[in-house]
């Protein structure tokens, strides 16, 4: 009679309805809010972890996080993890003692607890071990303590005088587990002092003091009942709710701000939002200022006028309400918001003198600052930019005077006071500045637009004076730094040079650009090796081709063709080669092609010349070889003027009539005739085919 | 918070309630440090006490100087030359936040008609090579104090760790007193037979130390001051441990420590005459910091470091 093993649970008979809820608090002064959302998660992750890997499953997990808690909710957990049993076989009876000994260590057990089993290499001894199941409690205190001590904040802090480490002070540990029938249970622990218990305390300031709660949705009330909204979610959704309503109810508008709206959901527990007024002396100051300056200093959303597109107002979230429905502490906000305008005034004003008296002050200021210590001055940089800008001017069709101008004043704000205070108004700043000094606005336009593309995604500059400067500038710190050697390595490049590189890409892919990198190059930073720069700029093309399913080994083909430090070229080559090896001519061509140069270069090898010329129609004896001639005789024909006109789709066609004719040819054809004229003949033919397609691409390059 | 407060009526009176008020929670109320210092920090009571393991309290007033925010007195909060209300308590007890909220309630801040927050601020002093974590106090929205707990200091693990309370006098007063401009301030009691007001007091030196600092203060003899200080510093640390005239063992590090102030002073001064590019920028917050980390090291061989002379004898 076979007997099913019985299942686990009814090893342990127990309650049936016995799958607790865990409640965990961890109470400390307040999170940072950036760091609370990740918090929450690595909260979860790792008391779901630890507890799954002692055995503990559960049915469901929620974290939370407000700026003094990070809080955990997992339901239907097992109250007790399961008996493991686990077979092991030792050594044979009648083994040495030893080995006897040294099993029965291992396997924690004593002499009479082994049992002796037939094997069909003799009596063995087996042991049974069985490791049996622990309560919840037990194995909760022992996940919650390690991840405590071993928790992954970005950063963390000891305080008073302990050594434990915590984002900021911990000051309470809430653990139960609460049984279906309601009744909660403390788990017991101390980690440095800090003893778990069962309360906990609401909002700082709105709050009555500390309570003790007995599952998780008790909890969730109780706070709600002291002014705390545990879910940060919940928050976001009321704050921004009550933002757009109270700015829809004055006609205006909030400018959306994902990052800040989290940020702030981050710093209360107790959301209110308030909305206030500009003060009428700061709305002359351009959107940018106002919106930074109320972002980085006070986080408060800006708030802004549809039919003018002016900012006007600012809501700001308090952290509680009062008796006088916010009024005191609106109008500080607003004082201090005044004070901040103030100052940006300030700045503002004095900028603008300097900017209309011609800039000099800035720029002769540039001569002070260190751009690199081998690179010199950020005037000198200026100067060199503004050489190259002049250089590279007509190839964008600019006027060489024109792009000095902008080259000379593109960096002057850098200088400026707002730039100081606001380094992300870099450029912004620039234009505006530009603008004031009644400069062209094609001048003030690459102020801003210069430093353009800088990531991938970008828009890269297409006005010509600006994607002039913003060619100069990068190609001046590409050259500049390959002169003194500080190239990317690996992981490491601190000053951005892919970036850069990639910058270059995009602004002369996207502008159409034509011009021969290396030539550029021997106008910018003297002593940088030009060809080892191109091939790292390939290398970027390579990537950023990848991106649109460009294959390198087809860039390859055409990299090494004459003129590959005309990207555009390039590219453009590229492009019609990917498109035409996806046809079905274009795969048969490349595999035609593929068997003429095997042929032909196994023949030079060991003949030991080199087959490229004197094919002559008149050696031709059968038919498909005369067609080969012919269609030869047109292809060349077509893809000369066509390949002059850079016109590549068209000599990419002209290639793909050859498929036919060769394939034929290999058909009907067999190359080593015994007649050795007739021989060299089709092998002169053959080289006619690679010397044909060679000149489009290098197809010995394409994989396949 | 339900105990109503008189608001105070001056800037000195704020300050008197905070001196008080700290006072009763057992610090030592020190005076200002009698040089010129960025901060409240620089004092010795807390660079310097923050060192070793020895507990310690202290609250006091420190005038400060930044000579680059000097707005010849016009700008309604922005000071060349202003005053830091520091306490620094080590341990730093577990109740620390309540204390400080405890401390606004003194001065007249109704926990119940404002918005009190503690938002991110960790604190760093490249110069003193010093770092901590906390907040930066906001009140409605506007910073009133920076609250620190050290973490490191000169390049020293400090243990245990001290919590730091900075308050920007000037600030937090305006803001109780309901004033727009800081010139505005009552100084003194407003309705005394000679009332002064912040303006009275310090706008004539607002501007004079405006016009020095940006414009005319000899950039030469700065950098040879800062020179001489430096080298001052490392000398007087060079010292023998044992004084060769009273026989004891004097390490001099507040002397030594003395000079990296200055130092650091000068520096603030050069970078306000804009003379210092970004990469000499560096090199002289490194320079203060070498001297600041020798001090620190001095300090945590003398007793109020915590150095246990007769653990040295028995070894």
């Amino acid at each position: 009679m076979t007997v099913n093993p019985p299942p686990q649970t009814a090893l342990h008979p127990r309650k049936v309805n016995d799958m607790p809820d865990l409640l965990i608090e961890l109470f400390s002064e307040e999170i940072p809010a950036r760091m609370q959302g990740k918090a929450a998660e690595d909260l979860k992750k790792r008391i779901t972890d630890g507890l799954v890997d002692a055995g503990l499953t559960y049915a469901g997990a929620a974290a939370f996080s407000t700026p003094r808690r990070l809080t955990l909710a997992l339901e239907g957990l097992l109250a007790e993890s399961p008996t493991v049993r686990e077979e092991r076989k030792g050594p044979k009876v009648g083994a040495p003692e030893k080995a006897i000994e040294g099993f029965l260590r291992g396997a924690g057990l004593t002499m009479d607890q082994l049992e002796e089993r037939d094997t069909p290499k003799g009596a063995v001894y087996f042991a049974t071990i069985e490791k049996p199941g622990r309560p919840a409690a037990e194995i909760i205190a022992e996940v919650l303590e390690a991840t405590i001590r071993n928790f992954p904040w970005p950063k963390s802090m000891r305080w008073g005088a302990g050594a434990l480490r915590w984002v900021r002070p911990l000051h309470s540990i809430l653990c139960i587990l609460t049984n279906e029938a309601g009744e909660a249970e403390v788990v017991d622990l101390d980690i440095d002092g800090i003893k778990s218990g069962n309360t906990t305390e609401g909002h700082r300031f709105m709050g009555s003091g500390r309570f003790a709660v007995t599952s998780f949705d008790d909890y969730a009330v109780k706070l709600k009942r002291d002014h705390v909204v545990l879910d940060p979610a919940e928050r976001a959704d009321a704050i921004w709710q009550d933002a757009t309503n109270q700015a829809f109810a004055s006609g205006l508008e909030v400018v959306e701000d994902q990052g800040l709206l989290r940020e702030v959901a981050g710093l209360v527990e107790w959301p209110v939002v308030l909305m206030g007024a500009i003060d009428e002396e700061f709305l002359e100051l351009p959107a940018e200022v106002l919106q930074t300056s109320m972002k980085e200093h006070q986080k408060f959303f800006s708030v802004k006028n549809p039919k003018t597109g002016r900012i006007e107002k600012f809501i700001t979230v308090a952290n509680r309400e009062t008796k006088d429905q916010g009024a005191t502490i609106l109008a500080g906000n607003q004082k201090v918001l005044s004070a901040r305008l103030a100052d940006a005034k300030f700045f503002w004003t004095n900028d603008l003198r300097v900017a209309k008296s011609g800039m000099e002050a800035w720029t002769d200021q540039l001569s002070n600052v260190t751009f690199h210590n081998k690179l010199g001055t950020q005037a000198a940089r200026i100067d060199r930019i503004t050489a190259l800008s002049r250089d590279i001017a007509p190839v964008l069709g600019v006027d060489a005077d024109l792009a000095e101008q902008a080259a000379r004043v593109a960096k002057a704000d850098l200088s400026s006071e707002m730039v100081y205070e606001f380094p992300e108004l870099q450029g912004l700043m620039g234009r505006y500045y530009a603008e004031a000094a009644g400069l062209p606005s094609d001048v003030a336009a690459a102020c801003e637009e210069h430093y353009s593309p800088l990531g991938p995604s970008d828009d890269v500059p297409t006005a010509p004076v600006s994607a002039t400067v913003a060619l100069a500038d990068k190609i001046d710190t590409l050259t500049g730094f390959w002169a003194i050697d500080e190239k990317p390595t690996g992981s490491k490049d601190p000053y951005a040079l892919r970036r850069a590189a990639l910058g270059v890409i995009r602004l002369v892919l996207e502008n159409g650009v034509r011009a021969s990198l290396v030539e550029v190059f021997g106008k910018g930073y003297e002593g940088a090796d030009a060809a080892d720069l191109l091939s790292f700029f390939h290398d970027r093309l390579k990537v950023y081709l990848k991106d649109e399913g460009l294959r390198h080994d087809v860039i390859d083909a055409c990299l090494s063709m004459p003129g590959n430090d005309d990207l555009t070229l390039l590219v453009k080559r590229a492009r019609a080669l990917g498109a035409f090896l996806k046809t079905d001519d274009g795969e048969n061509l490349l595999q035609g092609y593929k068997r003429a140069n095997n042929i032909l270069t196994q023949a030079e090898d060991k003949d030991g010349v080199e087959y490229s010329f004197g094919a002559d129609v008149k050696f031709a004896e059968t038919d498909e070889e005369k067609a080969l001639f012919a269609a030869l005789d047109q292809a060349a024909a077509a893809i000369a003027p066509a390949m002059q006109g850079e016109d590549f789709e068209a000599a990419m066609s002209a290639m793909a009539a050859l498929r036919a004719p060769i394939d034929a040819f290999f058909e009907g054809v067999q190359v080593n005739s015994d007649n050795e004229i007739v021989r060299r003949n089709r092998l002169n033919l053959l080289s006619r085919i690679r010397q044909i397609c060679g000149g489009v691409a290098d197809l010995t390059r394409v994989e396949g | 918070m339900t105990e109503t407060i008189s608001k105070p009526r001056s800037f000195q009176e704020i300050i008197l309630r905070l001196q008080n008020y700290w006072a009763g929670k057992g610090c030592a109320v020190m005076q200002p440090y009698d040089m010129e210092v960025g901060a409240g920090t620089f004092h010795p009571a807390t660079t310097l006490r923050s060192l070793g393991s020895r507990p310690w309290a202290a609250a006091y007033v420190q005038p400060s100087r930044r000579p680059t925010d000097g707005r010849y007195g016009e700008n309604p909060n922005r000071l060349q030359h202003y005053y830091q209300y520091q306490v620094l308590i080590k341990p730093s007890p577990p109740n620390l936040q309540e204390l400080y909220l405890g401390s606004l309630a003194a001065i007249g801040i109704d926990m119940d008609m404002h918005d009190i927050r503690f938002v991110e601020d960790d604190w760093e002093s490249p110069t003193l090579g010093a770092w901590g974590l906390g907040w930066e106090v906001w009140c409605d929205g506007m910073e009133v104090s920076q609250f620190t707990y050290f973490q490191q200091v000169g390049g020293h693990d400090c243990t245990p760790v001290s919590g730091e309370l900075t308050y920007g006098l000037e600030r937090l007063a305006m803001y109780i007193l309901g004033v727009d401009h800081v010139m505005d301030m009552p100084f003194n009691d407003p309705d005394g037979t000679i009332a002064l007001s912040y303006g009275d007091v310090f706008k004539q030196t607002e501007e004079e130390y405006a016009r020095w600092n940006f414009d005319v203060a000899n950039t030469d003899v700065l950098l040879k001051q800062f020179e001489e200080a430096e080298a001052e510093c490392e000398k007087i640390l060079a010292q023998e441990h044992m004084d060769p005239k009273t026989g004891k063992r004097i390490i001099m590090a507040h002397p030594a420590y003395d000079q990296c102030i200055k130092a650091s002073h000068l520096f603030n001064l050069l970078d306000a005459r804009g003379v210092i590019s970004v990469t000499e920028r560096q090199a002289y917050i490194g320079r203060v910091r070498a001297l600041a980390k020798q001090c620190a090291d001095a300090f945590v061989l003398t007793t109020a470091g915590g150095y246990d002379a007769t653990a040295e004898a028995g070894a």
